[in-house]
């Protein structure tokens, strides 16, 4: 009979991240459809005040591994922790975020337990009483529905695909699981988390509009001059207008490193496509960019797409955009901008 | 010092159209062998900083590790050989996406086994932390269980290494954060993101020197035993994208402009 295990590990406020909610919702729902009891595995500095707000999940049971050393997000201790927390639930089914802490570990703590693991599964449920998953290949340009014989099988499931558990909190028991400390163990230590400040945060996965700036904004204008510094300005005048989220095509983000005029504000961390993010937003807009394929498999997740540029047989004129405003994007959002005041 | 191995995969053009067929040894791509393919996007990030770590390390080496059919990897080497020095350590077998990734770490483990000299308590496993093909960013902290490595980061973007050895790692977290971490030093695995550093330009004595090992280490390749049964595959498909694109030109820009404001408050 099949067990599910529902992992988290705390955030620094002592809570779970909205991520970790959502893959309960897909655990709970795995384990009702199997008919199969589903248990919490929670690890953090301190795991009490997680394991109240998911009191009434309907969990059988709830295991903890907590201290200093498990509040810091690093694999050798994350792995132990999580290790030691599907031994203690005799779990055969693991189910977590693919947050960047779970992402990192859990597989190693498969390998562990002579296990498989499915990472970035945008779906899972029960069929003729088997678990199966569904996931991307090729960067989301395929999906395949998928089981497996081997357990345990560990799952960590992408944000945006479940509704975040929402269950009363309350008061529960946590068996806690003990993981001892060793100086293998911490060989690495967190020194520091950069993030930008929430105004100068340009990336915001919560928006519901990704705006996506292209190559296009750094070439010549009509008059024979790039005009990087007034495409600056647009960008982030539109951005602190709309509050989206910033993306950018891979040309444009490698145009730092070959020396030529770049959107100080961009990062690889705003590259979108085939070696950037795949986001998750109802709308998207993209301005001076062509569509090209390896640029808009990053937008297999955005619902609604249109986009501003000057040539109408782009690659978003192919069926890849919804509408196509063939346009001088630099005209385009400074009417915007002034319109949204 | 470090002995930087990097592991990285053939994946086809991203320019290509992908088909998904099912064939006698499991799932794979419409006329897979006839694509033209490239190293792994990311797997490519990490072979260039590798490069460049063992410049600024006296006395380092890189090996790039690369499981897929040796034809394919002969191609794809003609190119890559030219980026950067490296000795090329082959497992002969699938290199598509529908493969396990625990197969596929079994598998680069045995080839990193397998390589002479190499000295693990120098030991940096680099690699792209996803692949564009499986995408499934859990090989290489399969590989490094193997290995008996629990220094591990995933989304790199840099490496900073203190004159002690020891590590600085910036890796990609949640909301375009970072997370930088130190570590005592090697063995570590490592990830990598996109990196700094741009693509290098082709360097034909640098190609030349690592094609003199390419061949050889084709030619040595030892298949590789996958087991394609580790996935029960239900179905895999295209998913349905095609747009009935809406043109809308010689428009005037303040139609446009109220338009897209329309659309982003409906």
């Amino acid at each position: 009979m099949e067990s599910v295990l529902f992992l988290a590990h705390t955030e620094a406020d002592a809570g779970l991240s909205k991520a970790s909610l959502e893959a309960l919702t897909a655990a709970k729902s795995l384990a009702e459809g199997l008919g199969a009891p589903l248990s919490v595995g929670l690890f953090g500095a301190d795991v009490a005040g997680a394991a109240g707000v998911l009191a009434g999940c309907g969990a059988a049971s709830f295991h903890g591994v907590s201290g200093e050393a498990f509040g810091q997000p690093r694999y050798a201790t994350d792995a132990a922790a999580m290790e030691a927390l599907c031994k203690a639930a005799g779990a055969t089914l693991v189910v977590a975020a693919d947050d960047s802490r779970v992402s990192r570990a859990l597989p190693g703590v498969a390998a562990r337990l002579g296990g498989r693991i499915d990472a970035h599964v945008t779906a899972v449920s029960a069929k003729d009483g088997a678990p199966v998953a569904t996931r991307g290949y090729y960067r989301q340009r395929m999906q395949a529905e998928l089981s497996r014989a081997g357990r345990p099988w560990c799952l960590t499931v992408s944000a945006g695909c479940h509704a975040a558990y929402d269950g009363a909190p309350g008061q529960v028991a946590v068996t806690a699981v003990d993981v001892p400390v060793t100086a293998a163990l911490t060989r690495t230590a967190v020194k520091a988390v950069i993030a930008p400040s929430a105004d100068e945060q340009t990336i915001r996965p919560d928006a519901k509009l990704l705006f996506v700036a292209g190559a296009g904004w750094t070439k010549k204008q009509p008059d024979g001059a790039p005009h990087v510094a007034e495409a600056g300005e647009l960008i982030l005048g539109f951005l602190g207008r709309s509050k989206a989220s910033l993306g950018s095509s891979k040309s444009l983000v490698d145009m730092g490193g070959e020396g030529e005029a770049v959107l100080p504000f961009l990062s690889h961390l705003h590259q979108v496509g085939q070696t950037g993010a795949t986001p998750r937003h109802p709308k998207g807009l993209a301005t001076c960019c062509h569509g090209e394929e390896p640029h808009v498999v990053g937008w297999r997740f955005i619902a609604e797409r249109r986009a501003v540029n000057l040539d109408a047989s782009c690659g978003w004129a192919q069926g890849k955009a919804d509408v196509l405003y063939v346009a001088d994007a630099f005209a385009v959002m400074k009417k915007i901008n002034e319109l949204l005041g | 010092m470090f002995h930087i191995v990097v592991c990285g995969g053939i994946v086809p053009d991203p320019l290509q159209t992908l088909e998904p067929v099912k064939g006698p040894t499991g799932w794979g791509l419409k006329n897979e062998m006839m694509l033209p393919s490239i190293l792994d996007p990311w797997a490519s990030h990490a072979l260039y900083e590798a490069a460049h770590l063992a410049k600024s390390a006296a006395g380092s080496k890189v090996w790039l590790v690369s499981l897929g059919p040796k034809a394919k990897l002969q191609q794809v080497m003609m190119t890559v050989a030219q980026k950067a020095p490296f000795e090329l350590v082959v497992a002969d077998g699938p290199a598509g996406g529908f493969t396990d990734s625990s197969e596929v770490a079994a598998a680069l483990f045995a080839a990193i086994e397998g390589i002479a000299g190499l000295d693990k308590s120098k030991l940096l496993v680099f690699g792209g932390w996803q692949s564009a093909s499986r995408g499934a960013g859990s090989t290489l902290q399969i590989l490094g269980e193997k290995l008996g490595v629990v220094d591990q980061f995933q989304g790199v973007d840099k490496l900073t290494v203190g004159a002690d050895g020891s590590l600085e790692i910036m890796e990609r977290i949640e909301g375009g954060a970072y997370l930088v971490s130190t570590c005592a030093g090697a063995p570590a695995v490592l990830g990598w993101a996109t990196g700094e550093l741009p693509e290098p330009p082709n360097n034909p004595q640098v190609g030349m020197a690592n094609m003199r090992l390419v061949m050889p280490a084709l030619q040595k390749a030892k298949p590789a035993a996958i087991d394609a049964a580790a996935i029960d595959y239900k179905s895999v498909a295209v998913p349905a994208q095609k747009r009935e694109t809406r043109l809308v030109k010689d428009t005037p820009v303040e139609d446009i402009a109220r338009d897209i404001i329309a659309w982003i408050n409906s």
